[in-house]
């Protein structure tokens, strides 16, 4: 078969794409764009700026950035941590903090409703202690401190591999150059890892903003994030129009944050695709 | 010494951090009392009334049929579309692997949403639709795993072998696959993983009545949590466990997690 010929073999996946992904996008713009009779509008894109769905992207992209910034802040000096461990058995240990990634993303969700609880294990051990429970279930807390607890591997793995494809010699060189920690730090570590924060980020911020089951079963139908209310506007109202309109703004707050993120990622330091 | 005791310290926290949840999961599993804070003593009676639930093993079964056979098509696809990308000219490679992209980069409840929408004009949402839209976002990693694995390996055996007089299936029987094998065999191993975590998708796309373990989990947890969902997370639990050991063994593990990592980027 010569090389002309081969590439009919991606005609199955052109035509899957084509129906599976190319069409059903389509059908979300042409409902983004249409009102329930069929007529042009741009109401279900501007129904963004309505008060009830600008505060819940707002909150959206708040409780995002929050989880972001604790999950970078957590995972970079573990992710150093770990690079620096010399034993056999480096790759089982991080092997480890990546496991819970794996484990179903429901069931993480319902490890931490039974431990926020109000008769919880955490508030049982607070009680125990002496000291007052804590009450944050139905709260943006809550949701926060399970977006971080579910993706956080997903930011440890990259800055750690970015971290391990540091050649040891650049910083022994620097230290023979008089570097000092901070020096090194500053002048090697952190430049180098910039692209592993950047897909760390991009693999976490994404999906905090446009999740909406972790909201739903933490937040008790009282924290509303943009998710949830496109969730609603399709499965409980039947709003298809207005659910399509708010969709294709989610849409585009990804695009855009996409391009913000790889226009940080200019060398690319091995994190793109290809 | 005090550095390393911090650094000790640290990865202890992260550890507690991370396996605590699914530590008490485990222990609550095995737990005679309801409540969740004291011990009433061993017991596996969880575990024989989720194995008696009807709710929970048809989740279980459907989940099993929805991730191997999408899995499977979504290798047959996948591994045909890499190779065919891959004797495309640089122009068609770039249109094609944006198109790969846009599943892994859109979010999830628009890939669902789409594709329900699409569904419900031409046909009744069931089993079939769920299994296409998994098809759908995991042929990317399959293509994603395998084109790596053609770039590396020079085309001019193939060809050499057919000017020898193989035929094209031949030639590629025994020059192509066994450079491609470890590529496609990580491809699936990632589009059943993917699959088998999938929520949002299978959500909007499945039929009343169907149910994965995500949705089924799901909906029980929006009516309360039962003790029955605590054996079924110990048993997953090991189940990922398990599998992980073996795509470690298979030694597929590294490409893997590279891939994972950038599959946002």
């Amino acid at each position: 078969m010569n090389k002309w010929k081969r590439q009919f073999l991606a005609g199955p996946y052109l035509i899957w794409i084509a129906g599976f992904l190319v069409l059903p996008l389509a059908f979300i713009l042409y409902y983004a764009l249409s009102r329930s009779d069929g007529s042009l509008t741009l109401e279900n894109i501007l129904a963004i700026a309505s008060p009830v769905h600008r505060k819940a992207l707002l909150l959206s992209l708040r409780i995002a950035l929050i989880c972001t910034f604790f999950c970078i802040v957590l995972s970079y000096p573990l992710a150093m941590i770990l690079n620096k461990i010399r034993s056999r058995h480096q790759n089982l240990i991080v092997f480890i903090f990546i496991l819970p990634m794996w484990m179903n993303f429901m069931l993480r969700i319902l490890a931490w409703k039974m431990l926020l609880s109000n008769n919880g294990v955490i508030n049982s051990i607070l009680e125990f202690l002496g000291l007052p429970g804590i009450d944050i279930l139905n709260t943006p807390t809550a949701v926060i401190f399970c977006m971080v607890y579910d993706f956080l591997p997903f930011m440890i793995l990259p800055i750690y591999n970015s971290m391990a494809r540091i050649s040891p010699d650049l910083i022994e060189a620097a230290r023979d150059l008089g570097a000092g920690n901070a020096r090194v730090f500053f002048k090697i570590i952190l430049p180098l890892t910039v692209s592993g924060v950047v897909s760390g980020i991009i693999m976490v911020f994404i999906p905090a903003l446009t999740s909406f089951a972790i909201s739903d079963l933490l937040g008790g139908g009282k924290v509303l994030m943009i998710g949830n209310v496109i969730e609603q506007s399709f499965m409980q109202e039947y709003n298809w129009n207005l659910g399509s309109g708010l969709s294709f703004v989610l849409m585009i707050f990804v695009i855009v944050s996409m391009m913000l993120m790889n226009s940080h990622d200019k060398e690319g330091g091995g994190a793109g695709i290809w | 010494m005090v550095k390393k005791a911090a650094e000790r310290f640290y990865l202890g926290l992260i550890f507690l951090f991370l396996y605590l949840p699914i530590i008490v999961l485990i222990v609550l599993s095995f737990n005679d009392s309801k409540s969740r804070v004291y011990w009433g003593g061993f017991t596996l009676k969880w575990y024989q009334r989720m194995f008696r639930s009807s709710n929970i093993l048809n989740a279980f079964g459907t989940t099993i049929l929805i991730t191997l056979a999408s899995a499977l098509f979504a290798t047959l696809i996948g591994t045909l579309a890499a190779l065919g990308i891959h004797a495309m000219k640089s122009r068609g490679q770039a249109i094609m692997l944006g198109a790969t992209n846009i599943p892994l980069l859109n979010a999830d409840i628009v890939t669902g949403l789409s594709m329900m929408l699409l569904f419900v004009r031409f046909t009744k949402l069931g089993l079939s639709t769920v299994l296409v839209a998994h098809i759908t976002f995991t042929i990317p990693y399959v293509i994603l795993n395998v084109l790596p694995k053609l770039k590396q390996c020079s085309i001019s055996t193939y060809e050499a072998a057919l000017d020898l007089g193989a035929t094209p299936l031949y030639a590629f029987y025994k020059i192509q696959w066994p450079q491609i094998r470890s590529g496609v065999f990580s491809g699936f191993l990632m589009a059943m993983t993917m699959s088998l975590d999938d929520f949002s998708v299978t959500y909007f796309t499945k039929g009343a009545g169907i149910n994965t373990l995500s949705t089924m989990i799901y909906t029980e947890m929006r009516k309360g949590i039962i003790p029955e969902m605590y054996a079924l997370s110990t048993i997953l639990f090991f189940i990922a466990f398990l599998l992980l050991l073996v795509m470690n063994f298979a030694s597929s593990g590294r490409e893997h997690k590279k891939i994972k990592e950038r599959r946002r980027t």
